[in-house]
């Protein structure tokens, strides 16, 4: 993290909020593997630690009534979004109290109370409904925005230029935001995008582009809000490109064979948390008892999770018919 | 009553709704200030405005999934894909976001949107351009399938799937369009999901939708001249699929033949006709047949065409092949 005082004018307050929501959503993605393994939770798993920054400086930089749509990477977004952490648990446990009442599981989190609509797990499929999210935005006249959240890979599907088109053809109020963590499951961003920098994509739509640092929340806070106020203001969509790593396999069964110990060290050093954490103490916006007191709390608010999902109830077996039609 | 055509008709459903209801808003490549490769929305956009009447940029995946994402939220969306042939390109929408997000999401959300594509076979359009694919919506839970046929259902079952909320599919073929036909005064609509029986008699049923409902029309006359009277019940759509009405009819007729423009292999007929045994086999006096498209890419040249699609005559040869 750099270290000048003046880089965020933002308060202790919020600074400590920011990173009491980056620990929870470690703490959460570190649980799952052990729960995962022990049967608890099925089919996919795909954990976001290392890349908290970015989910975490997006919420930060939005408003409680402002939308946010993402892949299938997504515990980390909803939790930032404001989801109870008991719910997101619980649907990884495919229990009814889960916020998609267990029929979605880990790519499918929803929770329409906080205007989060939705993961995906098909690469790049979302990025038309944010695009009509935000049409239908600007149609009823609201101020909302919708931020939109997607992996490197999606850059080069071909839903994310059209898109892209249409955002910018009727300049509705969307940020697109490309989590750029190097990987396309296995494949690198170099042997999948024949342009490296995925930021540039955006200019053949004529909409700003711009790259990031992914590992610093500040840094993202910072450029998600400037797009977003220009967004709310009629000015359009922007394009964010952050750079981030993800700490664990793309999912749990992943042998990470593709990636060299040497890479994962020199990411690990730049881990968003700790040098969050020793930041926020050295420009004296926490001290050291406050900063163990909300990973103290955080480890509760994980473990109460768990035993809420533990003890919760599966869907019943007349579940299997409803919500596929409304009539 | 007045009589008009195909066209007028869906035409005329959408500007009074639209009147209606502000969410519902149209969207597609040529809808606007082209009033549509059919015409069929003819006068919107002069009348709703841009707001209202949204012309895209050839996008299929994109048009179907902004029409989602915004019905999510409270608007209405009537997304028109050029043809149906198109759909197949926005298929990963369709199937996959659109039919599966409210069942995804627990219920959390709903999407109250009606694709309208036109589509079928019979003008020289080659393989590319000819399908009719309600076997593949058929086949996919969450979506609702509706087809019409006549001028008075093409209006009131479009009214009713504007005003439903689940995803539709509206399929249109390309050859009714131009059909004359009374429709009643007024708003009126018609329930999704309920056949109607075009022609009644008593010696065989002929199940049939869409254009393939005025061939039967066509054979059921020609074989009451020779003493056969045939039931044309046209199921005005797959989903939800009326089998109330077609079981009825075939505990009267104890003969059936599903008759459909798409290929025969994996057509709708197949799900019908197992319906009929499954429900109804011992009222059957003799198997239950399917006509259908000829397992074909659809070729180009007059002749080769004409002998892929079902016709009058096709349909005349299996019916004598039970009665």
């Amino acid at each position: 993290m750099k270290g000048k005082k003046e880089r965020t004018r933002l308060e202790s307050r919020e600074l400590l909020s920011m990173y009491r929501d980056m620990v929870r959503i470690r703490d959460f993605e570190e649980a799952c593997p052990r729960l995962y393994s022990q049967g608890k939770m099925g089919g996919f798993l795909h954990l976001y630690s290392g890349q908290e920054a970015v989910g975490v400086g997006v919420a930060h930089a939005i408003h409680p009534h402002d939308y946010m749509i993402a892949a299938y990477r997504e515990h980390g977004l909803i939790l930032a979004k404001g989801a109870h952490p008991n719910a997101v648990m619980a649907e990884l446990f495919g229990k009814a109290t889960g916020c998609s009442r267990g029929k979605g599981g880990s790519m499918h989190m929803f929770d329409p109370d906080i205007r989060f609509m939705g993961g995906y797990g098909i690469v790049g499929g979302h990025l038309p409904l944010a695009v009509g999210l935000a049409f239908s935005i600007t149609y009823q006249g609201g101020d909302e925005v919708v931020v939109c959240l997607f992996g490197d890979g999606a850059t080069n599907q071909g839903v994310f230029h059209e898109a892209m088109n249409m955002a910018a053809l009727y300049q509705v109020p969307v940020v697109f935001i490309c989590e750029n963590n190097g990987y396309g499951i296995g494949t690198s961003v170099i042997r999948a995008s024949a342009m490296e920098s995925l930021y540039k994509k955006s200019c053949a739509y004529e909409t700003p582009g711009l790259k990031i640092d992914g590992m610093d929340v500040l840094e993202v806070y910072e450029a998600v809000r400037e797009a977003v106020q220009r967004a709310r203001e009629g000015g359009g969509p922007t394009y964010i490109e952050a750079i981030t790593y993800r700490f664990r396999g793309h999912s749990i069964s992943d042998p990470g064979t593709y990636r060299s110990e040497q890479e994962k060290k020199i990411w690990r050093e730049r881990d968003p948390i700790p040098n969050f954490s020793a930041w926020l103490q050295a420009e004296n916006h926490a001290t050291a008892e406050e900063i163990a007191s909300i990973e103290s709390e955080e480890k509760s608010v994980v473990a109460e999770a768990i035993r809420f999902a533990e003890e919760s109830a599966d869907p019943g077996p007349d579940e299997l018919w409803t919500d596929v039609y409304v009539e | 009553m007045a009589e008009i055509t195909c066209r007028e008709a869906l035409n005329q459903a959408m500007h009074e709704e639209m009147a209606r209801d502000d969410r519902i808003f149209i969207l597609g490549e040529d809808v606007g200030l082209y009033e549509g490769s059919f015409k069929v929305t003819k006068g919107l956009l002069a009348r709703f405005g841009d707001r209202r009447v949204v012309d895209t940029p050839i996008s299929e995946a994109g048009i179907v999934g902004l029409a989602c994402g915004a019905a999510m939220i409270g608007l209405r969306p009537i997304a028109e894909l050029m043809t149906v042939n198109f759909s197949i390109v926005a298929m990963d929408q369709i199937m996959n976001h659109v039919a599966v997000a409210r069942y995804m999401f627990g219920g959390r959300v709903k999407v109250p949107l009606v694709i309208r594509a036109p589509g079928g076979a019979g003008h020289q359009l080659g393989a590319q351009h000819s399908h009719s694919l309600e076997p593949i919506f058929l086949h996919c839970p969450g979506l609702r399938v509706i087809v019409p046929s006549v001028p008075a259902d093409a209006k009131g079952l479009l009214k009713s799937a504007i005003r439903s909320d689940d995803p539709i599919m509206f399929l249109e073929h390309e050859g009714i369009y131009g059909v004359k036909g009374e429709v009643p005064d007024g708003d009126y609509t018609i329930p999704l999901g309920v056949a109607d029986i075009k022609r009644p008699g008593g010696d065989v049923t002929l199940i049939t939708l869409s254009r393939m409902v005025y061939v039967c029309l066509e054979a059921a006359k020609q074989l009451a001249a020779a003493g056969i009277e045939a039931e044309v019940v046209d199921l005005r759509g797959l989903n939800p699929l009326d089998m109330v009405t077609v079981l009825d009819s075939v505990r009267k007729t104890r003969r059936a033949i599903t008759v459909e423009e798409s290929w025969l292999t994996g057509g709708w007929g197949g799900e019908v006709a197992a319906r009929i045994m499954e429900e109804a086999f011992d009222s059957l006096d003799a198997p239950v047949l399917r006509v259908g498209c000829a397992d074909v890419p659809m070729p180009y040249n007059k002749k080769l065409e004409k002998a892929a699609i079902p016709d009058v005559a096709r349909v005349i040869a299996r019916v004598r092949e039970i009665v």
